[in-house]
């Protein structure tokens, strides 16, 4: 036996330490502190210079230590119809995206779940390879497909359903599309999880008590996925909320959502206060369907050890 | 009995891949349209890709891209794992909830937010420090390394998460101690999710858009801060070809590695890198 | 001539019961040893002698804190209170890569990227073994435990019978002062659990080294161990032999632990030197015992007998008006080697009765319905106070 060596000891604790404190250390700096950034700015008062806003505290002039707090910012984001309006549209937009999706998705997930072994695994493979070819040329793909001259429309003309291009691009109804096709592997995934651990065995048993397939359907395989369906929705629902990219490039003039009006705001005029402030409520609106997949995330996980 | 076939969910399947595939295979096509304009079908042409590599500007912004995410992918592979070592195998110590936390965080916080909080970090600094002198590829790199090691810490984490806690037990009750048996069994056997972390922070990182837009500075334009100033004012053909090669690339790479996975017998829905998100 | 195998000659030993030893010096030492998890108490103060050589059973049901209390032997547990002394040095603070003891987990845990060879000289490497002395004892010990020929081969190669005899291997290749087997033959088909109980003896009498082993079948610890702890709620009921434990159980628990056995709530009528008499409604009769378990008369008490100390009979037997119980035979069960018979007394009571078949088919056995008497001898039924 060797005798525990204080300096051996000392080198394992190290290692101990570094595992621990390295990733710590980094978001701490980089995810933590600007987080109370962004709060804290957001109670500071707008002004011309670099950088533009009053600091909160310190250095004023022989006031120091003072607090500089106004919460003038959030009044502005209350009275003023444009943030509210942007709030609810993504809201809107989000939710109808959610559920063009989970209508897209649902039967893709339980079709690959059904399919025999082997496909199982390709079909899965298809449904995340775009995932891993640019989001931004994805988007970009579909404006080649709504415009005016797009495939869609030549489609439609072609097949003498409509006499004149239709209006798509640059308007509600490309954002749902964009948010659906973007997001759908996101659906899929959680869904097919869901639905190939109910395992045959559960609709057999069904069968054999003398259910019919959509009475297995409703009896059966629905109601056991639902924490699918809420895993996949939220999965969905929340990235939407904040997203700017496609509404950018798909969406319209009245397709003002959260993240295209942070962004304007930010850059365009140059309010880093107001910016903060549109932030910190956005991220206190996503609080809620966070908690709502924590719940089920958990609760699937349970189920599944 | 069982073996007839659910038309609806044939039809579904069909449907979907149709939707997820057909935009970009007509983006193919079209970067082999010699005409400019989308409906018209001018010949076959190579054309756009010639144009796309005089485009400095366009080489330019790529290099930098590829560089920024071979770094970040290879710091936020390295961090993440020593998060997803320490949120699954240190036991208790204090803070690991708080590390949980944040560690996830990134997984669900608007990008728009990210982007925000960052610059006014940098700013801040700036101001405090004098370091970040100016916003550009550094800036951009620690801003990529905090939200990819998000990621690669949830995929091996789960990786670690089925793994057997008395291999590294065994280990050590052996003769092996932290270190060596974190290089002798633990690092070995998490590999294949490092490695699926790392394509994954690269592929995030290569396509992030709006963290960037915030953390950038003058002269240090990524390719995807490029294209979207060139799309936002409508479809152009070289960009056409960009995405075709990309996607070309993208589509390889993940076959050699869903090639590779399926021969390590690794490709359950549990582990797919996407699942990160989940 | 004899097979080696099958007969390993006897070690020399100063002696074969060390534990009745006074003077013998414990090998392992547990001093008030506890372990906590968040508050909640796995292993409560429990204190314990291990004797060198021994092959020492540790017994209780899932949750108990048996696999707790190995782990802080192992050094995977830092232990809250008490103190761990291995060979006479203080143990409780030395980490599991320092300690000299190792450990076959219940799930074997087998370096999957290592091959077998690899697997088994683990150990030796940390210590700086190599080439061929490395080589050399990895073939030995692989013979050990009949491996060999496999060195190159990988885990998922194995069968799980083999993949345990590396981990087997594994732990035992460093000499470990003691060798701690987590649920040894849990994942073993039956066959291949019979036959490798007998391997583990037969190794661990070559070698010499001190064996603790933890699990829930108690069949498992009777064959293996040398002695027995049977753990519940974090805490020792009763240390002893299997024959100790199994015949003479210290309450209910333990006694309800070792198979089938029949429980009386009865009240102690008299106490002499060599019988006890005791009073059981449920049983409707008057019931005698060897020993009163230390209790006085007017203690109620319970009276516990084995299924297979009782006999069954169409006639009365010729015996005292004590320990005779008459029933109806409810339910009967034929298992070939034996025969379990379950029979309704007066009271309504179930007794258990199992009984050897000796002769292939007794014409007189007896069968559904029959009116039986029922009778054991005093010093098979034991006087339990709880």
């Amino acid at each position: 036996m060797r005798p525990a060596s204080a300096g051996r000891a000392t080198h394992d604790r190290l290692w101990r330490a570094w595992v621990i404190a390295a990733p710590f250390a980094w978001l701490i700096v980089l995810f933590l502190i600007p987080f109370v950034l962004v709060f804290k700015i957001s109670l500071a008062d707008p002004i011309l210079g670099q950088p533009p806003f009053t600091p909160l505290f310190g250095a004023v002039e022989g006031a120091q230590g003072s607090w500089h707090v106004t919460f003038d910012n959030y009044r502005f984001l209350f009275a003023d119809n444009l943030y509210l309006y942007s709030y609810l549209k993504s809201l809107k937009v989000a939710f109808i995206s959610t559920v063009l999706c989970l209508a897209v998705g649902y039967p893709m997930a339980y079709g690959i779940a059904r399919a025999a072994r082997p496909w199982r695994h390709i079909l899965l493979l298809l449904v995340i390879l775009p995932f891993w070819t640019s989001f931004l040329l994805r988007v970009y793909a579909w404006m080649g497909m709504l415009g005016k001259q797009g495939l869609v429309n030549t489609l439609l003309l072609q097949a003498g359903l409509v006499d004149e291009p239709v209006s798509m691009l640059y308007t509600d109804f490309a954002v749902y599309i964009g948010i659906v096709y973007t997001y759908l592997p996101f659906m899929i995934l959680p869904l097919y999880a869901n639905l190939e651990r109910r395992h045959r065995d559960l609709h057999e048993v069904a069968a054999d008590l003398g259910a019919r397939p959509l009475a297995v359907f409703l009896d059966v395989t629905l109601p056991l996925s639902i924490p699918g369906i809420i895993a996949g929705c939220m999965l969905v629902f929340i990235p939407a909320i904040g997203e700017f990219v496609i509404p950018a490039l798909l969406g319209g003039p009245e397709t003002l959502m959260i993240g295209r009006t942070l962004y304007d705001e930010f850059f365009f005029n140059r309010d880093w206060p107001l910016s903060s402030a549109v932030a910190t409520v956005l991220v206190f609106i996503l609080v809620l369907p966070i908690m709502v997949f924590q719940h089920y995330q958990v609760k699937e996980t349970r189920m599944v050890s | 009995m069982k073996n007839r076939r659910p038309l609806f969910t044939v039809a579904a399947l069909w449907f979907g891949f149709a939707f997820l595939y057909v935009p970009i295979f007509v983006l193919i096509a079209y970067s082999f349209n010699d005409s400019r304009l989308v409906s018209l079908w001018g010949g076959f042409s190579l054309r756009w890709y010639g144009e796309l590599l005089r485009d400095r500007q366009i080489v330019d912004a790529a290099l930098l891209s590829l560089r920024i995410a071979v770094i970040s992918a290879t710091v936020s592979t390295l961090l993440g794992t020593l998060a997803a070592i320490a949120l699954t195998r240190m036991g208790r110590f204090r803070g690991r909830l708080l590390l949980g936390g944040m560690i996830a965080a990134p997984l669900v916080m608007p990008e728009i937010v990210t982007g925000l909080s960052l610059l006014l970090l940098f700013v801040s600094m700036q101001d405090l420090l004098g370091w970040p002198s100016k916003r550009g590829a550094t800036t951009i790199m620690l801003s990529h390394i905090t939200f990819c090691m998000a990621y690669v810490a949830v995929i091996v984490q789960s990786r670690l998460a089925i793994m057997d806690g008395a291999l590294e037990e065994a280990a050590m009750d052996l003769g092996g101690r932290p270190f060596r048996v974190a290089v002798d069994i633990t690092l070995p056997l998490i590999a294949p999710a490092m490695l699926s972390g790392w394509l994954l922070a690269f592929t995030l990182s290569l396509d992030d858009l709006v963290i960037t837009s915030f953390v950038s500075g003058p002269g240090s334009s990524t390719l995807p801060m490029v294209i979207f100033s060139k799309v936002r004012l409508g479809v152009t053909p070289d960009v056409n070809a960009l995405a075709t090669i990309i996607v070309a690339v993208v589509g390889l790479g993940v076959l050699v590695a869903g090639w590779l996975m399926l021969r390590q017998d690794r490709l359950a829905a549990g582990e797919t890198p996407i699942r990160a998100y989940a | 001539m004899p097979d080696p195998e099958s007969r390993p000659p006897a070690r020399p030993q100063p002696s074969r019961r060390p534990w009745e030893d006074r003077e013998a010096a414990p090998f392992v030492r547990l001093e008030g040893l506890s372990k906590s998890f968040n508050g909640t108490v796995a292993v409560d103060h429990v204190d314990l002698h291990i004797y060198r050589g021994e092959l020492f059973a540790i017994l209780g049901g899932s949750g108990c804190g048996k696999t707790t209390l190995l782990r802080m032997l192992a050094g995977l547990e830092i232990p809250t209170s008490g103190r761990i002394f291995i060979d006479g040095t203080d143990m409780t603070n030395v980490p599991p890569y320092e300690r000299p003891v190792n450990i076959m987990f219940q799930s074997y845990a087998v370096f999957p990227h290592m091959t077998v060879e690899q697997n088994v000289g683990y150990g030796l490497k940390k210590e700086g073994v190599a080439g061929a002395e490395l080589k050399q004892r990895v073939t030995e010990m692989l013979e050990l435990v009949r491996l060999g020929g496999l060195e190159k081969r990988k885990p998922d190669q194995l069968s799980g019978g083999q993949q345990q005899r590396v981990a087997l291997a594994r732990a035992l290749i460093k000499r470990p002062k003691v060798l701690l087997l987590d649920e040894p033959l849990a994942a073993l088909d039956r066959k291949l659990r019979e036959h490798t109980q007998f391997e583990l003896m037969n190794i661990q009498d070559r070698l010499g080294i001190t064996f603790v082993v933890v699990t829930h079948d108690q069949e498992e610890a009777m064959t293996l161990a040398t002695r027995i702890a049977v753990m519940d709620a974090g805490r020792f009921v009763q240390i002893g032999t299997p024959t100790h434990v199994y015949e003479f159980p210290c309450n209910r628990f333990v006694a309800d632990f070792f198979g089938t056995i029949n429980l009386f709530a009865s009240r102690v009528t008299q106490v002499e030197s060599g019988t006890c008499r005791v009073q059981s409604d449920e049983a409707g009769a008057d019931i005698a015992s060897g020993d009163a378990g230390g209790q006085a008369a007017g203690a109620e008490v319970w009276i516990a007998v084995r299924p297979e100390k009782i006999s069954i009979s169409r006639e009365a037997p010729v015996v005292g008006g004590f320990n005779v119980l008459k029933g109806v035979v409810w339910d009967f069960g034929y298992q070939g080697n034996r025969s379990i018979y379950r029979v309704k007394i007066a009271s309504g009571k179930i007794v258990q009765v199992s009984t050897q078949n000796r002769v292939r088919s007794d014409a007189r056995a007896v069968e559904w319905d029959d009116e039986v008497f029922l009778s054991w001898d005093p010093n098979s039924s034991v006087v339990l106070a709880e």
